[in-house]
């Protein structure tokens, strides 16, 4: 059963993108699209209960079952939301059929890469599944073919080979220091023989090889000072790919580095992978506050707002401990959940608008009400006002912040209000004011995104026994 | 093994961050070309001859490979494109060569003292084979940030690119050598291809980056 869930797992979207590059018709291309999603889906729901038995390549602990069952989840809902968006570009003209026949091959290639990343026991293995991720994603970040979409484009694989180059150099280093005690060859890659037996290695390349490895997965996760690709990736692709962008791949590049923290922090003789990951996540967190402020783009904008939310899972999962990992595991879900139902929001926005100068949008719970609130909820829940779930995560981290270190307490205090008011500010002139625009969008389109931002809600009011279970068991396990 | 052996190894290596200090010196495009063959040329003699040494056959197809894509096709292709984009001009950078060579050397000296002290429980061999290729990452690195032309900053990329392999190579025994240097190999192409079909020239009249940030709502 396990094992059958897992080739499905991998097996659906790598099929799936084969076929999707066949079929010429739109219409068909997007139903088939969300029902490989809803396959992957479900599959990742049963990989919950079955576990099959770890491979030297393959491996289903507890860990990657959250990161899988929330990554199949936005991957489906943004699958059934980028069914509704492309039938508009292909209306304006801003997308050819052709186009998105390689576009529906490109997103299942992303979700067979990224589920590969999750379920992948070996490091080498873990890294080629990441570089492959990176490249859909910049192909699709290009689509648009306008000057600002190539610069994004070009911008985000230059900065992402980069930062991929040098995860390989860390993950070299990890190899190197294993071989010593485990023998040459794969043995010395697989994950789990790692964490069992890194007390052993040499504290000294361990060291040496979080650096590269915090540097080279930190581009890809979009920590500051490597950042610089994600608000343009963000901004100048389609609005699905932003969706699973936030929603999705920065948790998978967050996830590798969870990997090798657990490596590293299995070893008493080297440095405290934390304090790094704190220090990171912080600098992310306040310059991505101030960077809010002054954005005219609103998909800019909820990029940067991205980049505020990984800094703060990075410092929740730098400074450790069972209440700090369970917020970072909480808030990397609720924000998944929360970003992509704004993206499906703002990605209809700026249709019907026909612009994404946040200038020139005004009054949207005037000219579409059900939409323009739905924002508003959206933007409260990732602003961390209550009853929303990222306030229960936020609050957790900042109390367990406070029993253990008050002054940088203080800091994230200071960093998620410099944010706050930077998001309440221009929820304002977006949602309110007057306009004599209307517009009519279909019910159903909005189901993805009411959907996520119900299970936000819920979860803020009342998280399941099963669920808290779940998360706190994995929290322990992170140390 | 003899003196001889890893001396032959030490020299290969060595070359190789010789010919990455001659592409931070270049400031002609061509000439940059031809000094990139080259340094693909100094790996895949490096990595076959680790390939010799370790008795680790597949690495001769991670050799192989280099030689062939990185030796032959990319600069070829390289080379018709700047014929096409009418880019054979010097190259703009962003810092003077005299600077920029003395920061190589400190990132050298920099990449020795780092490598040699933590590699202390391995041998000779892997230690300073590892300290080159730290050298040549850091200098790829160095050559993306100053150059402003797309071109050389692919060159640069690849140079690194390089030293990954070299540093993959020499680790004893390492798995996926050759399934990674492959991956590498396809995403220089998509690079070079996408300098090529995105139309870089043609979108943006100019191949040189900064002309890029100003298509960007921001500035």
């Amino acid at each position: 059963m396990g094992q059958l869930a897992l080739i499905g797992l991998l097996c659906t979207p790598a099929l799936g993108a084969v076929l999707l590059a066949a079929i010429p018709r739109y219409r068909l291309a997007a139903a088939l699209n969300m029902t490989l999603c809803a396959l992957t889906l479900s599959c990742a729901a049963a990989l919950y209960r079955h576990r099959p038995q770890p491979s030297l390549y393959l491996l289903v602990d507890d860990l990657n079952t959250v990161f899988l069952f929330v990554g199949a989840l936005v991957g489906f809902s943004t699958s059934v939301f980028s069914a509704g968006y492309i039938a508009h570009e292909l209306q304006t003209r801003r997308l050819k059929a052709r186009d998105l026949r390689f576009y529906h091959a490109m997103y299942q290639l992303l979700m067979f890469a990224m589920n590969l990343a999750l379920v992948s026991n070996n490091i080498g293995l873990m890294w080629v599944a990441i570089e492959l991720a990176t490249l859909t994603t910049v192909m699709m970040v290009g689509i648009y073919r306008t000057n600002a979409a190539l610069e994004a484009a070009w911008k985000y694989f230059i900065l992402g080979s980069v930062g991929i180059a040098l995860a390989l150099f860390g993950t070299i280093l990890v190899y190197l220091a294993a071989q010593e005690h485990l023998g040459q060859g794969m043995v010395a890659m697989a994950w789990d023989r790692l964490t069992v037996s890194s007390a052993s290695f040499d504290p000294s390349l361990l060291n040496l090889s979080f650096v590269f490895l915090l540097l080279g997965y930190g581009t890809k996760v979009g920590l500051v000072p490597v950042h610089a690709w994600l608000p343009d990736a963000h901004a100048e692709g389609p609005t699905p790919i932003s969706a699973v962008l936030s929603g999705l791949l920065l948790n998978v590049a967050l996830f590798a580095l969870l990997r090798f923290k657990l490596i590293i922090a299995g070893n008493p003789h080297v440095l405290a992978p934390g304090p790094m990951m704190v220090t990171m996540g912080f600098t992310s967190l306040l310059f991505a506050g101030f960077m809010l402020y002054r954005r005219r783009d609103i998909k800019r904008m909820f990029a940067y707002s991205s980049i505020e939310h990984m800094g703060i899972i990075t410092l929740a999962f730098g400074l450790g401990g069972p209440i700090a990992s369970f917020a970072g595991l909480l808030h990397m879900t609720m924000h998944s959940l929360t970003k992509s139902a704004i993206f499906f929001g703002v990605g209809y926005i700026s249709q019907l608008e026909g612009t994404q100068r946040t200038a020139d949008i005004r009054g949207l719970t005037h000219s579409q009400p059900l939409l323009g609130w739905l924002l508003v909820l959206g933007v409260v829940a990732i602003a961390g006002l209550p009853p929303f779930g990222i306030f229960t995560s936020e609050f957790l981290l900042v109390t367990s912040t406070f029993a253990r270190s008050p002054w940088l307490a203080i800091l994230l205090v200071t960093g998620l209000l410099i944010a706050f008011s930077a998001l309440a500010l221009r929820l304002h002139g977006l949602a309110f004011g007057d306009t004599d625009r209307r517009h009519l969008l279909p019910a159903w389109r909005l189901a993805p995104m009411t959907l996520h931002l119900l299970l936000v809600a819920a979860a803020g009011v009342y998280l399941p026994a099963p669920v808290v279970a779940w998360f706190r068991h994995v929290a322990s396990q992170l140390g | 093994m003899s003196p001889l052996d890893s001396d032959i190894a030490h020299l290969l290596a060595g070359s190789m961050v010789l010919l990455s200090f001659l592409l931070l010196y270049q400031d002609r495009m061509f000439a940059l070309l031809n000094v990139f063959a080259f340094h693909a040329f100094a790996l895949a003699g490096s990595v076959a001859w680790q390939a010799f040494e370790q008795r680790a056959p597949h690495l001769f197809i991670t050799a192989l490979i280099a030689l062939l894509f990185k030796g032959v096709v990319i600069p070829v292709a390289l080379r018709r494109i700047v014929v096409r984009l009418g880019i054979h001009r010097t190259i703009d950078t962003v810092v003077s060569i005299g600077p920029t060579m003395l920061f190589g050397i400190a990132l050298v000296g920099l990449s020795i003292v780092v490598m040699l002290p933590v590699t202390q429980a391995e041998g000779a061999f892997v230690r300073e084979d590892l300290a080159f290729a730290l050298s040549v990452v850091l200098l790829g690195f160095l050559m993306m940030v100053t150059r402003r032309n797309a071109v050389s900053q692919v060159i640069g990329f690849m140079s690194l690119e390089n030293g990954l392999v070299l540093a993959a190579s020499g680790a004893r025994g390492m798995p996926l050598v050759v399934e990674i240097s492959v991956g590498f190999s396809v995403l220089i192409a998509f690079i070079v291809i996408g300098i090529f079909l995105f139309r870089i020239r043609e979108r943006f009249d100019t191949v040189d980056l900064q002309a890029l940030d100003m298509s960007r709502g921001e500035s």
